[in-house]
């Protein structure tokens, strides 16, 4: 059955993850942007906005993630472009991420105390300088724990792009297989170069968590 | 650039998407409610004097939460073929789900435990109750309540997460929606509908998490208030 | 082992017991003892380890040496048996802690069916009769945020007493009321030590202690300072009881 693992396999999926991590950022910034417009609509003074962007987060959030990956794929097909995997799969998780990401920074602009937002027009801020000077650094600093361990469902999403046939960690996988037939071992091995991926990013959000609970007290009024 | 649509052409096979749905909503009712029992068994065994039950409650949450849910499945599809065991497509995505929500579940539950404040639990120790006795009377259903909304909403990411399933031919919706696009060619309309559908089946989801919750929470139903 | 202490001998003890929080003694060489229908304040300054020595009678707080022996049960070993110690050891806390998920009277049958065994009418009845006994018996199907911080008290009493302890313990049970509330809490407890119940009272309330206590036991810095009869808050022997006493550090 098959021959056996040896380091042209390893290399190859070693690519794979490359493209893995790759894609990651893809999404991270490009849903990162969007999301950030997303957040900022969310909390809009025009209601039509805040309705928008509002019922755009609960249709993405009431998607599958894999759904959404085939609408991009054949959507695209559909108008007539024909895109690589790459650009299919980067566009639905850009719209996946940004509504994620759009609902998490709301909540933080949000959770900056209302004593800031008093102060600053107090101050007769505009409401742009307002969120530049005051807010918008203060809900950074709530919002990055989140965002890491944010980071981590995004790398864990990328595996799906690959029933859309782009050739991340999970489709190199198959692809071995195909050729190894040692499906158990293969996955185990993916499983924890995933998990080589993510838990240190993890710890990293939870120490950021930690560190935060104990910087916040400093912010409180005297 | 044209975009012709023809939905009539998909929504007359809405018994198979029907069938679909169906499955799906299966495989969200056993995941949750075997999910629910091994996350508040993961839980509880966090806060275990034992290091080793402890420690192995820890490394389960650790291994799922980071690992994608995709590689979980077939890890288990294969897992039970190599050990010489059939089971049905339906078995394998209950129990890769499954495993996956309790370890969700797990974290949520233990942030519901270390809510319960100190005092209640030594009020129950000073009746002389017994450290079962605490969990089930004291701690339990209150950490529930606290930690409903987040619950709830794992519980609706589960249901969607089963499009995964498509992967392994357990026949929910995705997988559906994939026959039925192969079928008709109308992949866009086909995956839209779908959506729509899932939308519909997550209000349903949290519609049915609010009415249990009604019974569940007897005093939030009279008083109104949180806990 | 657990035997009926006979009329003469205290049915709480404490002998040169020794507590440290790491390099913090908060008790050193603590000795008192209590008999059978007694009620001991123990009064002291913040920090004295007056609320230390009070729950390390009911094994809340584990002593490095020393020993302390209630209703026969020796507390200071390891393999006490809890469970026998807390059915014949009542306490009640400075923040009540009612369980609020639960009715007022699911709060106090619970323990009588789950420890011992009571059917559930009994208990019922019992919730009852104990209510009354504290004047809360309309309360019984209120949730215990809808009663008043001395209610809430109370029925924390009720509780407590609905497991029919031998001794009661009272953790500064007043110092989170307001005034007006404190009233109705120190009326149950009176009334209780003239039914004949052993009780040991941390508080800062003077007035009552003067009133219903056998015994005042004042602590200092972790160690007993002074013993006996209240009129020693009249006329204190020592020099850290005396600035106590002139300090206001108890509400007269």
């Amino acid at each position: 059955m098959g021959g056996h693992l040896n380091i042209n396999h390893l290399m190859f999926l070693g690519q794979g993850a490359l493209w893995t991590i790759g894609l990651s950022v893809i999404a991270l910034i490009g849903g990162g942007i969007v999301g950030f417009v997303i957040a900022l609509a969310r909390i809009s003074p025009l209601k039509s906005v805040r309705i928008a962007s509002a019922v755009y987060v609960q249709l993405i959030q009431g998607t599958p993630l894999l759904v959404i990956l085939f609408l991009g794929y054949f959507g695209l097909a559909a108008v007539g472009l024909k895109v690589s995997p790459l650009v299919a799969a980067g566009a639905s998780l850009t719209l996946y991420v940004a509504a994620y990401l759009g609902e998490i920074w709301r909540g933080c602009i949000q959770s900056v105390p209302k004593p800031q937002w008093e102060a600053a027009e107090g101050l007769a801020l505009s409401r742009t300088q307002r969120m530049m000077k005051v807010i918008l650094p203060q809900a950074i600093r709530i919002a990055t724990p989140p965002t890491v361990g944010f980071m981590v469902q995004i790398i864990k999403n990328t595996s799906l792009a690959s029933v859309v046939g782009f050739v991340e960690l999970m489709r190199s996988g198959q692809i071995v297989n195909n050729s190894l037939f040692e499906p158990f071992a293969i996955y185990a091995i993916i499983a924890v170069t995933y998990f080589a991926m993510c838990y240190p990013l993890s710890l990293f959000s939870q120490r950021l968590e930690k560190r935060m609970g104990r910087g916040r007290s400093n912010l409180a009024p005297a | 650039m044209s975009l012709q649509l023809d939905f009539p052409a998909v929504l007359e096979r809405w018994p198979s998407f029907l069938a679909g749905a169906a499955l799906t909503l299966e495989l969200a009712f056993f995941a949750t409610v075997l999910g629910a029992l091994i996350g508040t068994l993961a839980a509880v065994g966090r806060g275990s004097r034992s290091a080793l039950i402890a420690g192995a409650c820890k490394v389960y949450v650790e291994a799922i939460r980071n690992t994608p849910l995709l590689v979980q499945i077939f890890l288990v599809y294969f897992g039970l073929a190599s050990l010489g065991l059939k089971f049905s497509a339906f078995t394998v995505a209950v129990a890769a789900l499954t495993i996956n929500v309790g370890a969700y579940t797990a974290e949520i539950m233990r942030a519901g435990f270390e809510a319960i404040p100190r005092g209640q639990i030594e009020a129950a120790e000073g009746l002389a109750l017994s450290r079962l006795q605490i969990y089930w009377h004291i701690i339990l259903l209150p950490a529930i309540e606290k930690v409903y909304p987040a619950l709830t909403s794992q519980f609706v990411l589960l249901m969607l997460a089963s499009s995964v399933c498509s992967q392994i031919s357990a026949e929910e919706l995705t997988a559906v929606a994939n026959y039925i696009q192969s079928d008709t060619y109308r992949a866009f309309e086909t995956y839209i509908i779908v959506a729509v559908l899932y939308v519909i089946l997550s209000l349903v989801m949290r519609a049915g998490f609010w009415g249990l919750g009604l019974v569940l929470f007897p005093r939030r139903r009279r008083l109104g208030t949180p806990l | 082992m657990q035997q009926n202490s006979s009329p003469s001998e205290p049915i709480v003890s404490l002998r040169d017991v020794q507590k440290s929080f790491g390099p913090l003694r908060v008790l050193d060489g603590v000795s008192f003892a209590v008999q059978r229908g007694e009620v001991l304040a123990l009064i002291g300054r913040s920090g004295s380890g007056k609320s230390t020595a009070l729950r390390c009678i009911d094994r809340f707080e584990k002593v490095d040496g020393g020993e302390i022996v209630v209703c026969g049960h020796r507390v200071d070993r390891p393999d006490v048996d809890l469970r026998a110690l807390r059915q014949d050891v009542g306490i009640v806390f400075q923040s009540y802690n009612l369980f609020p998920h639960l009715t007022i009277e699911q709060n106090i049958t619970l323990a009588p069916c789950a420890v011992k065994g009571m059917g559930s009418s009994q208990a019922k009845d019992l919730a009852r009769k104990v209510l009354a006994q504290v004047g809360l018996e309309e309360k019984l199907h209120a949730y215990p945020e809808q009663l008043s911080g001395g209610q809430q008290q109370r029925a924390a009493i009720a509780r407590s007493l609905a497991m029919q302890p031998k001794v009661m313990l009272f953790d500064e049970v007043t110092s989170a009321l307001d005034p007006e509330l404190t009233a109705e809490v120190l009326k149950v407890i009176e009334q209780l030590a003239a039914d004949g119940m052993t009780m040991v009272m941390v508080t800062h309330e003077m007035g009552f202690a003067k009133g219903i206590a056998d015994r005042i036991v004042f602590m200092h810095r972790g160690k007993v300072h002074e013993t006996g009869p209240a009129s020693i808050l009249n006329s204190p022997t020592t020099p850290e009881l005396t600035q106590f006493v002139g300090t206001g550090n108890l509400k007269s």
